[in-house]
């Protein structure tokens, strides 16, 4: 018999294609943003099985709770039929083809010659990191990452304010 | 006895793990359907009316004392049960067809989902104290909240799969009103966490942890209750528990005075009990996970733990009994704060959305960013 957790990856790596090429390939939008969430949860199944839980949680909690509802959101308020795309023209398909092929080459070169970076965390040589390892690190070794991103994010949000108010006499942005 | 427990102990365990899930939703789902009859008994006892108390089955009425089960609207609920199974579940003409089916489908994937994470109670083996748990893991609050944000799908699915105003417009409000709430509801726990995660512990999310250290005996600092202790985010918890679970006063999506029925208009028979159904899921894990946070979970009183009474009533050397009591306390703790949600649905009037949005975001969003700091500066100097 063999293991249960090879079955549940093939299962889950499968999932998670099919809803990928799901979101690519259906006209209606709606779908897509729908099939964009399954996809998600695919991702956060497998990173369960790599007993990375606190990632599958939050993959799930961010990205397939807050955000694809966003897009579904945006969607229904611009168009109450979901959207329906054109058909894909050859610049398209030709640059989808180009990406699938440097993606691949770049997967594999890094699966290749795989040697983790001599300061990666040795999260992995324990057996289940522990929420607070993620802590410590984030609050210690990663801190200027952290807020570094968390300020590109603040300044994106007020960018949007910005740029979605509309000014009429300019008075207001002063 | 004990060759039950050996042969079922010798299944695989992906079989066990899926027949130990089975088992919670079937003990949820009636108890789901068995909050609907209390609903109705309670409204009626609230504003002063019998309620549901004439039905029953025509071969049973001949019982002597079967009256007393119907006067109590038992057979109410098997009514309820068969009408909604059995009564033609017309699909109109309008709506998006595939997702309009797939909405009521997808609102009971995460009501039914949260419950793995939630311990349902707790068991001593040989003088341990052990979780009754479906999944026993590190993140676990975290993923009641990520999965229960999965709910706003049923409702946006709905609402623009049934291809009409009143609908979309529920679903539109429903979605501004759940994302707002759970950016509260999520600050709301983390003094807990802070205080039970204090330096030099393993770090946790685990719910069953955040029970055992209101699990003190006698007038110890960890008898209290975290209800005590931590009034304001208890409270702060609670207003996003009622706006989370739809429940008036915070019920906009379906405001039966503005929106006929809100997201649900277009639905009906099967479909729309499974909506049903799936509110009262929710409210169900949400009272649960409440009680475990903040009114210390199984145990029977504050200074008063498990493992006490197990000692006082004998049984503590019997895992199964201390199991069941422990589920049984716990499950009247639920019982008795499902009550307090009907309370109050009865009790209050609905707000006004502009006031829903304004409560949400001005009122107690600040509050608790404030309640979050204090309770950071006031744990870091005890605890230093």
């Amino acid at each position: 018999m063999t293991d249960p957790r090879d079955l549940l990856f093939s299962l889950f790596a499968v999932f998670t294609v099919a809803c990928a090429l799901g979101v690519v390939l259906n006209r209606n939008a709606v779908a897509s943003a729908l099939s964009l969430l399954l996809c998600l949860v695919g991702v956060a199944g497998l990173f369960a099985l790599l007993d990375a839980f606190l990632l599958a949680v939050l993959m799930v909690f961010v990205y397939a709770g807050a955000v694809v509802a966003l897009f579904l959101f945006i969607i229904m308020l611009l168009d109450v039929k979901g959207g329906e795309r054109k058909p894909f023209g050859a610049a398209t398909v030709v640059a989808g083809t180009l990406a699938v092929g440097l993606l691949t080459t770049g997967v594999l070169t890094v699966a290749r010659a795989a040697t983790p970076a001599k300061d990666a965390p040795q999260l992995v040589a324990q057996n289940f990191p522990k929420l607070k390892d993620y802590a410590e690190l984030l609050f210690t070794q990663y801190l200027l990452p952290v807020q570094v991103v968390g300020f590109l994010l603040l300044i994106a949000m007020l960018g949007v304010i910005v740029l979605s108010k509309r000014h009429e006499g300019l008075e207001d942005i002063k | 006895m004990s060759t039950i427990a050996e042969y079922y102990f010798g299944l695989p365990l992906l079989l066990r793990m899926v027949l130990q899930g089975t088992a919670v939703i079937l003990v949820l789902f009636p108890a789901a359907a068995a909050c609907s009859m209390a609903e109705r008994k309670i409204s009626a006892w609230i504003q002063g009316r019998p309620g549901p108390n004439r039905t029953v089955a025509p071969f049973l009425a001949w019982i002597p004392g079967i009256s007393i089960l119907r006067n109590l609207g038992l057979f109410q609920l098997a009514a309820d049960g068969g009408k909604f199974t059995f009564k033609e579940d017309p699909v109109p003409g309008h709506v998006n067809k595939f997702y309009f089916i797939l909405a009521p489908i997808v609102s009971m994937i995460p009501a039914l989902t949260t419950v793995a994470v939630v311990p349902l109670g707790a068991y001593i083996s040989n003088g341990q104290l052990l979780p009754i748990i479906l999944a026993d893991v590190d993140v676990g609050l975290l993923a009641v909240f990520a999965v229960s944000s999965l709910g706003v799908y049923s409702i946006i699915l709905a609402g623009w799969a049934s291809n009409s105003k009143y609908p979309f417009l529920g679903s539109v409000r429903a979605s501004a009103q759940l994302v707002s709430y759970e950016l509260s509801m999520t600050l709301s726990v983390l003094p807990v966490f802070l205080w039970i995660n204090a330096p030099g512990e393993h770090g946790t999310l685990n719910l069953f942890d955040v029970v055992q250290k209101q699990s003190g005996t006698g007038f110890a600092w960890d008898s209290v209750w975290f209800a005590a202790y931590m009034p304001v985010s208890a409270f702060i918890f609670l207003v996003a528990l009622f706006a989370e679970t739809n429940r008036q006063p915070f019920d906009m999506p379906e405001s039966e005075a503005d929106l006929v029925g809100g997201f649900h208009t277009e639905y009906g028979a099967f479909k729309w009990s499974l909506f049903f159904v799936a509110e009262y899921c929710h409210m169900i894990v949400g009272s649960g996970v409440f009680c475990l946070l903040f009114l210390g979970g199984w145990n029977p009183l504050p200074g008063l733990p498990l493992a006490l009474l197990a000692d006082w009533l004998g049984i503590a050397g019997v895992p199964l009994l201390t199991g069941l009591l422990g589920i049984g306390i716990f499950a009247g703790k639920v019982a008795s704060f499902i009550f307090f949600f009907m309370w109050v649905r009865w009790t209050l009037p609905r707000f006004r959305y502009d006031q829903v949005m304004n409560i949400g975001w001005k009122k107690l969003l600040p509050l608790a960013i404030a309640n979050l700091v204090f309770y950071a500066l006031a744990i870091a100097v005890i605890q230093k």
